[in-house]
């Protein structure tokens, strides 16, 4: 029989405390009284239908780099680059799809824009994944460069002609857009929650199946276990590494469905951005599966609109102070429950840290 | 304005300051085998709090102490959690990142009502005022924080070789279960050696805020990054490592360069990509390359 308070409810009801302990520190900083802030917080998330899809909406890209990051850990790889792999995927999908014909039916152009955010996250991981697989380049170092290079590549490119006016690329096709959820609920109205969440859950558990029943799938988890033993198996662990990174790449780029389709219908410098280190947070805080990943996906996205809600009073950096606090709260007291579980949550290959 | 000239050799030597204390800092901690990827975290807020103290109470000096006080800080209480929690290394260091970006922002609105800075700070100037390649040398050769920095620098290598701290962070760092076996405590020698590379992190915080006089919400700007790929790139050698960051400095004092000759506008942006894609092609070669400390990452087990 398991107990009512297994150890992941622990850290989240730890880490629900943190949460609040410093929104009340925060909100006495400002002047504010804790419970108006929260009253504030509750109306501009979960109270109210529009804040409902706010929330949906701020944990698509959540969503998408959280199972990004996930997939890459699979294979023993720190995926810190979804960053950058989002941001030139959103980049290359808004203008791609800002050039198809106004008349293309969305069965063919959104097919089309998701392929090009795909392939171009994928391959920007692939950078690092080439890098870590055929040099034995630690894929944390090459991200850290990759995503700097991007920040700094984006704007120039902008500049230099991907734009209409230096700052966003021109509106994408009539068909290539993320239809918004309202069309079908609209209690949601107003709010920029599409499509793209419940395809972002879709992924979700397509990805988990995918990495428990092919064989591709498992021999990444083989390959994140023990790398030495699989290449004694005769496993392509080179090969199963590339994959993995570039994966995870793809995933991440398909964060702009939410942002890039179904919510401004260009990219604009920074549209996306933080979600790539946020994911992170949601992949630990939601492993074990995709319905936890999802719930975590939802809880940092409720952290972020949260963020927007209180801004007028209590400036929505005390969000960020707040998920970092999340994220050290569960990931401290993970070890202290790990001891009940079965699996170390770390791929112990990961520990041959080369650089 | 020439590729070399004194002014370019002084603002490299500015540059290269914070970039270097984040580096050494970075081989401390990795060669005791922690995994440091929160330098950003310390130099931003040993940054803000060199300045937030110098305000208050008016002393430059006192603002230095605490600034090392909180990359010391910092750092360890890095060290105790992913010693004693087992934290991932790598996770612990990005939520450090973002609670200080965040909370040096909440601060900054907090104490001076301001979204992007904070009010200027007297600092320390010593040396000729003007703008004089010679003047500007001088300057930064009469800068204390810089003389701090540079004796923090030429001392690790000393202490890290030559001392029996220096011996037993490495051999926690190479391998800590046998170090733990020869009766080294593990966790009390990380904590000592992520406090000792807290205080030089700090130093470059301190650094760039004094540099500004003032603080600026991330004015980090990636700087601790950088770092990271130069400990890759030097071996985990301090020396080395400040090295390479005077290369990245000076790559970044081209940019200036190059925005004086005046170059297509569009083109110089695109050179601050210099330092990134420098320390990509130099990890892909193999400049420097050697393995990373044996117990990088690693726990004690058994």
């Amino acid at each position: 029989m398991t107990p009512i308070l297994t150890p992941a409810r622990q850290r989240t009801l730890l880490a629900l405390a943190g949460a609040l302990v410093v929104m009340n520190l925060a909100s006495f900083g400002f002047g504010e009284a804790p419970l108006e802030t929260l009253g504030r917080i509750w109306a501009g998330t979960w109270g109210t239908p529009y804040g409902i899809g706010q929330v949906l909406f701020k944990a698509i890209p959540l969503l998408f780099t959280g199972v990004a990051f996930g997939v890459a850990l699979r294979a023993g790889l720190f995926n810190i680059g979804s960053e950058g792999q989002l941001a030139m995927a959103s980049l290359a999908a808004g203008f791609f799809a800002s050039k198809l014909g106004a008349g293309l039916p969305w069965v063919v152009a959104l097919p089309l824009v998701v392929a090009v955010a795909a392939l171009v996250g994928g391959a920007f991981a692939a950078i690092a994944g080439a890098m870590r697989a055929k040099l034995g380049v630690h894929e944390i170092i090459t991200s850290i460069m990759l995503n700097r290079s991007a920040d700094v590549f984006l704007p120039w490119a902008l500049a230099v002609g991907l734009s209409v006016d230096g700052v966003r690329t021109a509106p994408v096709a009539e068909g290539a857009r993320v239809p918004p959820l309202e069309r079908w609920f609209p209690s949601f109205t107003g709010s920029a929650a599409s499509l793209a969440f419940p395809t972002a859950v879709i992924v979700a558990f397509a990805v988990h199946a995918w990495t428990r029943r092919s064989r591709i799938g498992r021999e990444l988890e083989w390959v994140g276990q023990a790398a030495t033993v699989c290449e004694a198996q005769g496993i392509d662990v080179a090969r199963r590494r590339m994959q993995a990174m570039v994966l995870s790449g793809a995933i991440g780029g398909l964060t702009m469905m939410g942002t890039v389709l179904g919510y401004k219908g260009y990219y604009e410098l920074g549209l996306g951005a933080g979600a790539g280190f946020s994911g992170i947070a949601v992949a630990m805080l939601g492993r074990g599966g995709p319905v936890q990943l999802t719930l975590a996906a939802l809880l940092f996205g409720t952290l972020a609109q949260a963020g927007i809600a209180i801004n007028a009073r209590v400036p929505r950096d005390a969000m960020g102070v707040i998920e970092a606090v999340v994220i050290l709260l569960m990931g401290a007291a993970a070890f202290a429950s790990s001891q009940d579980e079965v699996k170390s949550p770390v791929p112990a290959n990961r520990k041959e840290t080369a650089g | 304005m020439r590729l070399l000239s004194l002014t370019t050799v002084a603002e490299t030597l500015r540059m290269a300051a914070p970039y270097a204390c984040a580096a050494v800092a970075g081989v401390w901690a990795e060669r005791a085998g922690v995994i440091q990827i929160g330098l950003e975290a310390v130099l931003l807020s040993s940054a803000f709090a060199s300045v937030a103290t110098a305000i208050a109470s008016g002393s430059m000096v006192l603002g230095v102490i605490a600034g090392i006080a909180t990359g010391v800080a910092l750092s360890a209480l890095h060290a105790y959690l992913v010693d004693k929690t087992r934290i991932d290394a790598v996770v612990s260091g990005i939520a450090w990142n973002l609670l200080a970006y965040s909370a040096s922002r909440l601060a900054l609105r907090a104490l001076y009502d301001s979204a992007s800075n904070s009010p200027s700070i007297e600092g320390f100037r010593f040396g000729p005022t003007g703008n004089e390649g010679w003047q500007v040398l001088l300057r930064v050769l009469c800068d204390p924080v810089n003389w701090l920095a540079l004796l923090a620098i030429v001392a690790s290598p000393v202490i890290l070789e030559r001392t029996r701290l220096g011996l037993r962070i490495r051999a926690v760092g190479e391998n800590p279960t046998a170090a733990r076996a020869a009766g080294i405590d593990v966790g009390r020698t990380r904590l000592a050696a992520l406090a000792i590379s807290g205080a030089i992190g700090a130093l470059g915080g301190v650094h760039l805020a004094f540099d500004q006089h003032r603080f600026e919400s991330g004015m980090s700007a990636g700087r601790g990054f950088i770092a990271l790929a130069a400990v890759v790139l030097s071996g985990w050698l301090p020396g080395r490592a400040a090295l390479a960051c005077i290369a990245f400095a000076f790559l970044e004092a081209l940019q200036f360069v190059l925005q004086d000759i005046g170059q297509a506008s569009k083109a110089v942006t695109l050179a601050q990509i210099l330092p990134y894609a420098a320390a990509l092609v130099a990890l892909g070669v193999g400049v420097g390359r050697r393995s990373a400390p044996g117990g990088l990452g690693r726990h004690a087990e058994g």
